[in-house]
């Protein structure tokens, strides 16, 4: 049992800094890909492509970005935070497609008609 | 068959409760129980136990088919980034219908939204055994109507064992 714990202790101690990189491209990552969906919502002509860009900073934008938290939760040994950050990201993604579809579906059947392709 | 499916109602309800909570004293234990009871016996009253409600049915095929997802909404962000950061906008928006083949109303869900979070495509419309959808590129849609995703989805309606 101790010989386990030691050993479990030894890979921690090796695997916290690859943890802490891993968590800050993810961070990192996470953060650029919501920036874009920002600059695609200012350069895209019209609503329903705005939603396409939207969509960047909802899907794997915000899973970066958790994944990242929830390997620092891991590291720090908080399995209950981790498992929450988890169904967080589980809940986003049922959420936000439901709620982009509910948009462009009300826009569309109030007869907005998409920008001319250019 | 109901009794069966209480009873695994009861157990998800009582695995979420301790995940959330993730405290183990007897009493917070019962209040635990307690408040999964409650939950299954309004559940119960509002005949929402049903296939569904709560698809227990897909659960093996959800599996097999998430990590597929998970890979085309990476791949699709990865494509739609570049897009926005090319300073040409190299964008072709259009409209397009794709068949749905799926049998239940619960699988033509799941496949509009798999769509919508793929970014590049997203449904605009379900109905008549086809679904409405607002493509941003020219690859973007063909990547659609190849239908892979449709295929895929429809694999997990009928039972799982979907992966390949």
């Amino acid at each position: 049992m101790s010989a386990l714990a030691g050993f479990a202790s030894a890979a921690a101690g090796w695997l916290a800094p690859l943890a802490e990189w891993a968590s800050a491209a993810l961070l990192l990552g996470g953060a650029l890909l919501c920036a874009t969906g920002g600059l695609g919502l200012l350069r895209l002509p019209d609503f329903y492509t705005r939603v396409h860009a939207g969509g960047l900073a909802d899907t794997l934008g915000a899973a970066a970005i958790l994944m990242g938290l929830l390997l620092l939760a891991l590291q720090d040994g908080a399995f209950l935070v981790a498992v929450k950050l988890a169904l967080i990201a589980l809940l986003l993604h049922i959420t936000s497609p439901t709620g982009a579809h509910a948009l462009v579906k009300a826009a569309y059947s109030r007869g907005l008609r998409a920008a001319p392709d250019s | 068959m109901r009794v069966g499916r209480a009873a695994a109602t009861f157990a998800l309800l009582g695995i979420a409760w301790v995940l959330w909570s993730g405290h183990f004293t007897p009493l917070l234990l019962a209040f635990g129980a307690g408040s999964c009871a409650l939950s299954l016996w309004l559940a119960q009253r509002m005949q929402i136990l049903d296939d569904e409600g709560e698809p227990l049915q897909i659960a093996s095929g959800l599996l097999a088919y998430i990590p597929w997802l998970l890979w085309q909404i990476a791949r699709a962000n990865w494509q739609v980034a570049r897009l926005i950061w090319t300073p040409s906008l190299p964008i072709h928006p259009q409209m397009l219908r794709v068949p749905a083949s799926q049998r239940s109303e619960l699988g033509n869900a799941i496949y509009a939204n798999s769509i919508t979070l793929t970014p590049g495509t997203v449904a605009l419309d379900v109905r008549d055994g086809g679904i409405l959808v607002h493509a941003l590129t020219d690859s973007s849609r063909e990547e659609l109507q190849s239908g892979e995703m449709d295929r895929r989805v429809s694999r997990i309606e009928s039972g799982g064992a979907g992966a390949g």
